[in-house]
């Protein structure tokens, strides 16, 4: 280090919401040429830290020094052109304007009135050619995938004159080679001098990138750490608070019961599909799911597990094939007929799909219950208070009041609400996408425990994951999809997780 | 060739330009402001009817209360090259851009009922309407004679901006500042309709009781509103409170009969004959006086039942 | 004991609800009445029933109430019926007709017009939910089209009626009070139980929150969008016969003109968000009422015409600012005022600790 003093130095930061104490005396250092990695369990503050740094929230104490100036920016915006810019967790921009729109809103180049088109294109072409992206950049956000979406929004991010890059979880939506790809990036941001924050749930990408690691948990600040020194372990139980024997122990248990539900299989058949598919959405494929079974699915992004999901569920309405519950054909597809056969879904995008921001705990949790009793048998209050009490205790989910907006709740939190909303409707299948995903470490053991207990209890779970562990820890057999074909089916026995990656990648080895 | 070929189609232009000039009948265009009363519609009627009867091909447009529909119709007479323009103005302001375009056009364009404030007052030929300060006059000295020349008054204004309310008003106050014991106590606008009419009267009754003689409405439906306003209050219309107003509908006589009204200015809405002799005589090139008036008539309720059966409207 | 208690139960959950702001204002501005408009207050006994300013409040607010009502439940699912003054003005010139020109039993000129305005919610709704137009495109048509609709019911015409059985919908009176109060709150309480004892209400809020995530739930967000626009068109119908009998007769042209307006702000000023989710009836009952006084106000004042609306629009620009968070935090920041804290500690005050 040749500088003596931090790029970006927040010191003991707090911010209260009402009934939550978010951040309390939190410190930060970030230097230039350094990938910081911002570690915590959900509710730990990364986000409000980050969001206080960057002038969304008013911090209520605590000061934050950059450039070697105490700073109080009013706006994103404001710190973006001060040159801390950031990347969030959900892409934050326009879907229906086009990619270079995108890229210059807010900044158009300042040559008179008029606005050179042209210019633009250009220049959003350049630097999206700097993260090896090329793209017809006059098309709408909208029209790219989400992996995409956040290299654009990278892109942007990047573009400015930034001296300080926050990335908040941006990878949790893209694929390996997409990763390295952004990797490959963030090196050399890192090199010509950038400080950059890197929030993260996956631990292989921490010691892969980051320099050093600040870990929080429960709105405190635990620590820095260099990431050589510290090994994953240790992060792992600093960042759920718990000691490493405790944690050792409880992933053992977990081991033994996958053990146990490993061995059971052959239940009786729940469903059966027969030649479902739709075209542009999924060919045609042949499912069964047992009683007491979780049918793991696996697949790169974009494969077609959501896809099955969504058919199986009636979101989409097949146009071939046919579904049998209990060897008895059923017609009808929606997603209120399936409630009522007793599926239940959680979508992967909880934003847009999964909660309903404005509605308290109790009325998101209530929604499948009531769509299946109908709508004119509304649940009494009292009967409602019990099941919801009574899921928030099973599901551990921490909200100050079931009568708290969801969207004042972590991640996590929001995720957990969810499932109970299903778990509630007390369905015989339940189909999760990606129920894991952005969330930590302690919650996905949660949910993954409760996997294994509710099928012990009997009943069928389809279960979407990217992570190949986690669906091997989980499930009794496993299907794997690959370009909207399922291509394999196998026990779980069987295999292990190369097994798996080997029909996943089956064609690029040339088939 | 090519010269040859332009000078007759240029011929075949000018011949269907002539002929369509000398052949087709008037073709006038006439845009309303609305159907909002009974008065109105007659004119919109006498319109149509004297159209008819002198063969002319009348462009009707209803505005629906708004002046810039009222425009946009001007526009569309414009385009389709009409040979005069009636306009019944919603508002007196804001013509001159429109009206500039018709005189360019070369179409003369007459005004009828409420007139209009513009800088240069060729933009029209003539203003064909009754005169609303002497409407407002007459209905003053009606009241200060049957009133003897004392006590309080409430008045129903009509919708802010519009001629005749602003008219009405003027030539009402003139005539009843000159009497030191009588008094306007409260006006409000009624917007020229029943039931803002009787809103208004309501929250007048409210605030000041028993001390209103009589109410002066700018036109007969809102006197009508605040017929009924007196009712609910528990006072006999005609009676308790003497009631004034301008217009003279059908409605208006009805009330007359039953006694609850007291006395309308009539306000004659058959402009139709007068208005086409008027673009007629534009187009031969006569002049015509700036503002062509109707004789107004007052009918007191005494009259009513005698006239009631010979009215048109 | 259990009275006082009830009592300070319900101003605790007043203070905490997203009403109290409405309230507040509703009682600033009866104040305002009580200290500069004489006889604002005073009640007698006229032809069987209450006479004076805060009834007429009441009663006048009624269109505008019920409209407000249908429009809360529209606007909780995302969306805008911009279309009630023009099925306002149908229905009570269809009501007219049926009086004045066919000889129809009573029932019919009740029932006829309201089949006719539910039918043109069902319209909306249509538009709105299955073929996807944007409701304030899709209720366009219908403001637009539908004056026209009344026009042609009426020819044109004021139609004037004397029928004593239907001009008892805003002339008569039930234990006192004005008929149109009746059935304005006939119609608010209907509506509320109904959305609150079967689960519309939450299927309505969950389809204006996240239409996307009321799907995955099993809630068909067309069928709810399709009852809440007849429902927003039903209120208008019954508005529209209230306004026909309150002057025995159906103006086509000005009855209802900017209702929607009044009624969109009326929601707004019960702190319903346009952009759908929460919504509160209650407040938007007190957001009619807010509009009413105010223009009951205006006219007992005597506030010279060429400044009612200055005065109309600065009053109503003072209720949104209140409403606005934002705005009184920024306000609290200027004075060093703790709002919140002092709201929280009134209604507590000897409180259960």
């Amino acid at each position: 280090m040749i500088e003596s003093t931090p790029i970006l130095q927040v010191k003991s930061l707090s911010k209260s919401f009402p009934g939550v104490k978010a951040l309390a005396g939190v410190d930060l250092s970030v230097w230039t040429g350094e990938v910081h990695a911002l570690m915590g369990e959900n509710g730990a503050g990364k986000s409000t830290l980050i969001k206080l740094i960057t002038g969304v929230y008013r911090r209520d104490q605590g000061e934050i020094i950059y450039n070697g100036e105490k700073v109080n920016f009013s706006s994103p915006r404001e710190a973006q052109e001060k040159g801390i810019s950031t990347v969030y967790q959900e892409v934050n921009l326009i879907p229906t304007l086009s990619v270079a729109e995108n890229i210059f809103i807010g900044r158009f180049p300042p040559e008179g009135v008029k606005i050179n088109w042209k210019s633009i294109k250009k220049s959003a072409e350049d630097s999206l050619k700097k993260l090896d992206l090329c793209l017809d950049v006059t098309q709408p956000l909208s029209s790219f995938p989400i992996a995409i979406q956040q290299m654009i929004a990278i892109a942007r991010a990047v573009d400015f004159q930034a001296k300080v890059l926050i990335l908040d979880e941006p990878t949790s939506s893209l694929d390996a080679k997409e990763v390295n790809l952004l990797f490959s990036i963030i090196r050399k941001l890192r090199d010509d001098g950038l400080g950059i924050i890197f929030v993260t749930h996956f631990l292989e990408q921490v010691y892969e990138i980051s320099d050093k690691i600040t870990v929080l948990r429960n709105g405190l600040l635990v620590g820095e750490f260099e990431t050589q020194s510290l090994p994953r372990l240790e992060l792992v139980a600093k960042m759920m608070g718990k000691d490493l024997e405790e944690f050792e122990n409880t992933e053992k248990k977990l081991d033994s019961a996958v053990q146990v539900n490993g061995n059971r299989k052959n239940g009786k058949s729940f469903i059966q599909i027969r030649g479902f598919g739709k075209k542009g959405m999924i060919y045609p494929f042949d499912l069964e799911i047992n009683k007491g079974e979780v049918l793991g699915l696996a697949g790169l992004l974009g494969s077609g597990r959501s896809e099955m999901a969504k058919l199986l569920f009636g979101i989409e309405r097949a146009d071939k094939g046919k579904i049998y519950i209990d060897k008895k054909a059923v017609s009808g597809s929606s997603p209120k007929f399936s409630i009522k056969k007793g599926m239940g879904f959680c979508p992967e995008d909880r934003k847009t799909s999964g909660i309903i921001e404005d509605l308290t705990v109790r009325e998101n949790i209530m929604l499948a219950v009531q769509t299946r009793q109908g709508l004119f048998r509304k649940i009494a209050k009292k009967k409602q208070d019990e099941i919801v009490a009574q899921y928030i205790k099973a599901l551990n989910i921490s909200t100050p009041s079931p009568e708290q907006k969801i969207k004042n709740l972590s991640g996590g939190n929001q995720q957990k609400v969810i499932v109970a909303r299903w778990l509630a409707s007390q369905p015989r299948l339940l189909i999760l996408d990606e129920p894991t995903r952005g969330i930590d470490v302690g919650a996905k053991a949660e949910i993954q425990k409760l996997i294994l207990k509710l099928s012990r209890e009997g009943m069928s779970i389809l279960f979407i994951s990217s992570e190949l562990s986690e669906i091997l820890r989980c499930s009794t057999r496993i299907a794997v999809l690959r370009d909207k074909v399922k291509v394999a089916e196998m026990m779980n026995q069987d295999i292990d997780e190369s097994a798996i990656m080997q029909a996943i990648a089956e064609e690029d080895n040339g088939n | 060739m090519k010269t040859k070929k332009l000078l007759v189609l240029c011929l075949i232009l000018i011949v269907a330009f002539s002929v369509s000039i000398f052949s087709k009948p008037l073709k006038i265009g006439f845009s309303q402001i609305g159907a909002e009363s009974a008065w109105r519609t007659a004119e919109t009627e006498s319109m149509k009817a004297t159209a008819e009867e002198l063969g002319v091909d009348l462009k009707f447009s209803d505005a629906q209360g708004k002046q810039e529909n009222q425009i946009k119709a001007i526009r569309s007479f414009i385009a389709q090259k009409v040979d005069g323009i009636i306009l019944a103005p919603v508002v007196e302001t804001g013509w001159e851009p429109v009206l500039r375009e018709a005189k360019r056009a070369k179409i003369p364009v007459v005004l009828v009922d409420r007139g209009i404030k513009v800088s240069d007052p060729s933009l029209y030929v003539t203003l064909i309407a009754s005169d609303f300060v002497f409407e407002g006059e007459e209905a003053g000295k009606w009241l200060v004679k049957k009133m003897n020349k004392k006590g309080n008054i409430v008045e129903l204004q009509g919708t802010p901006g519009a001629a005749p309310a602003i008219d009405r008003k003027k030539g009402f106050a003139s005539i009843i500042k000159k009497y030191p014991n009588m008094k306007i106590i409260k006006s409000q606008t009624g917007n020229f309709n029943r039931a803002d009419g009787k809103q208004v009267m309501e929250a007048f009754l409210k605030a000041e009781g028993k001390k209103i003689n009589a109410v002066y409405a700018h036109n007969d439906d809102m006197a009508l509103g605040a017929i009924q306003a007196i009712e609910e209050a528990g006072m006999k219309p005609g009676k308790d409170i003497i009631v004034v107003s301008i217009d003279g509908v059908k409605g208006a006589f009805e009330a007359m009969v039953d006694g609850k009204l007291n006395c309308t200015v009539e306000c004659n809405p058959l402009l139709g004959p007068l208005a086409f002799q008027a673009i007629k005589d534009a187009l031969a090139g006569k002049k015509l006086k700036k503002w062509i008036k109707q004789n107004d008539e007052v009918f007191p309720m005494e009259v009513a039942e005698d006239v009631m059966p010979s009215r048109k409207y | 004991m259990a009275i006082k208690d009830l009592t300070r139960d319900l101003t605790k959950r007043i203070a905490s609800s997203h009403i109290k702001w409405s309230l507040i204002i509703f009682f600033v501005i009866l104040l305002f009445n009580f200290i500069f408009t004489p006889n604002f207050f005073h009640i007698e006994i006229k032809n069987g029933r209450f006479y004076g300013s805060i009834i007429d409040v009441f009663n006048r607010a009624a269109p505008v109430m019920l409209a407000a009502i249908g429009m809360t439940l529209v606007i909780a699912t995302g969306g805008i019926d911009i279309s009630v003054g023009s099925v306002m003005a149908i229905s009570g010139s269809i009501a007219a007709v049926l009086i004045a020109k066919m000889d129809v039993p009573f029932w019919m000129v009740l029932c006829l017009p309201l089949v006719f305005s539910a039918l043109l919610g069902a319209w909306n709704g249509l538009l709105v939910s299955y073929i996807g137009i944007q409701p304030i495109i899709a209720t366009l048509i219908l403001l637009v089209a539908g004056r026209g609709i009344a026009q042609l019911v009426t020819d044109g015409q004021i139609i004037v009626f004397e029928h004593p059985p239907f001009e008892f919908i805003a002339g008569g009176s039930l234990f006192g009070l004005h008929f149109p109060i009746i059935i304005s709150f006939g119609v608010f309480l209907i509506i509320l139980f109904l959305f609150k004892f079967t689960a519309l209400g939450l299927f309505v809020e969950s389809v204006g929150g996240n239409s996307e995530a009321s799907k995955y739930c099993g809630i068909n967000a067309g069928r709810i969008k399709l009852v809440v626009y007849i429902v927003s068109a039903l209120c208008a119908g019954i508005a529209g016969l209230i306004a026909a009998s309150n002057i025995k007769a159906a103006d086509p042209n000005t009855s209802g003109d900017g209702l929607e307006l009044n009624a969109i702000l009326a929601v707004v000023i019960g702190g319903t968000s346009l952009n759908g989710g929460k919504y509160f009836l209650v407040g938007s009952v007190i957001g009619a009422l807010i509009m009413q006084s105010l223009t009951t106000t205006i006219l007992t004042m005597g506030v010279p015409v060429q400044v009612t609306l200055v005065v109309n629009a600065i009053v109503v620009l003072v209720v949104c600012l209140i409403q606005s968070k934002n705005f009184r935090d920024i306000l609290a920041g200027i004075f060093k005022l703790d709002f919140r804290g002092l709201l929280r500690r009134m209604p507590l005050k000897g409180g259960n600790k």
